[in-house]
């Protein structure tokens, strides 16, 4: 996709169809620290250049 | 001796795929795979508002894609720099019944647990979605298997993996039903590319990012002496008169619909509303 968008913001189309890769539990868009995060996981996923990084050995563990 | 499940190395095929693209990727087999797969989804006449492109290890779907009438949003899906989302073919982060399109090219032959990802994939998919991909065979770079082989036998006296055990395409159709997919469709298709020398192959697949991401493979580099003489078995065994030797790629096509209810069905047994000895114009006769 080349629409045209702030290099740090993700597309809103592509949030609604993401869900944690391990749990396919939803994910929380956390707009500040730029990260999706999964609860049923207990993971943030980060997100690079507005591009999620959907890799659980990426992820930050959350407590 | 423990068990690994893990037949391919996923990080090493990662790093192997953005080694490819920094030796400038060579993407002959790819460019022709994904123009057979524009081709393939033209002549299914539906609209696919939100399409995923899975683990293709470059830009080549969604540039013979793009443009598309029939397909809305396009997110490229891999663990490449340049994807829309980096995820790995065997945990998508799809929700359920999000997707109408998933599209693969080359990529699915290196993922340990096929099944696993097609239920994904297919869970997925919104009902009459589409899954549509091509992925190598069992059939794939033989010659190259047996040359390894010979000379590793030879030489040093035993064998280790060097070329990965890619699916017979004849399991795939029952793979695709197990996965719960309507339809399934799967056929095969085999190209033959020829090559000056076996070297002139093996660095081709170093740019296609294709080298050996077995686990079991071995740690340690080749001998020269083995190389040199798996080159000249190459060469023996198959060589064409004119000097070049050949190497077979084997493309499985995958198709299959998440199921709907609008879709062919076979009819329950013993619902026929008309005999079939009537329909044949002969007398019914019970078998033994």
């Amino acid at each position: 996709m080349t629409t045209d968008r702030p290099a740090s913001s993700v597309d809103p189309k592509l949030l609604e169809i993401l869900v944690c890769p391990l749990t396919k539990g939803p994910l929380e868009y956390d707009r500040e620290k730029q990260e999706l995060i999964s609860r049923s996981a207990k993971l943030a996923y980060p997100i690079r250049d507005g591009i999620p990084i959907m890799l659980p050995e990426e992820a930050r563990k959350l407590d | 001796m423990p068990i690994n499940p893990n037949v391919f190395d996923r990080a090493l095929l990662r790093r192997r795929r953005l080694r490819a693209l920094a030796l400038g990727a060579e993407t002959f087999l790819l460019d022709r795979v994904a123009a057979d797969l524009a081709e393939r989804l033209g002549a299914v006449l539906r609209q696919f508002d939100v399409a995923v492109d899975l683990g293709t290890p470059t830009d080549a779907v969604r540039a013979m894609l793009a443009g598309n009438a029939a397909i809305g949003e396009l997110f490229a899906a891999s663990a490449l720099p340049d994807a829309d989302v980096i995820a790995d073919e065997e945990a998508l982060p799809f929700r359920d019944g999000s997707l109408d399109l998933v599209v693969s090219a080359l990529a699915l032959q290196f993922v340990n647990d096929l099944p696993g990802t097609l239920i994904q994939i297919r869970r997925a998919l919104k009902p009459d979605g589409l899954f549509l991909a091509a992925m190598l065979g069992g059939d794939t770079l033989t010659e190259l298997r047996q040359a390894f082989a010979a000379a590793e036998a030879e030489i040093e006296g035993g064998v280790s993996p060097h070329v990965a055990p890619f699916t017979d395409v004849r399991e795939m159709g029952a793979l695709l039903q197990r996965a719960g997919f309507a339809l399934p469709v799967s056929d095969v298709e085999r190209l033959t590319v020829r090559y000056s020398s076996p070297r002139v192959l093996m660095s081709e697949l170093r740019r296609m990012g294709a080298t050996n991401v077995l686990t079991e493979r071995r740690r340690t580099p080749l001998r020269g002496t083995t190389l040199s003489r798996m080159a000249e078995v190459y060469a023996q065994r198959f060589a064409d008169p004119d000097g070049k030797i050949r190497a077979t790629f084997e493309i499985v096509w995958l198709s299959g619909w998440a199921p709907h209810q609008s879709q062919q069905k076979p009819l329950r047994p013993g619902s026929a509303q008309a005999r079939l000895a009537d329909a044949l114009g002969t007398t019914e006769t019970k078998l033994p």
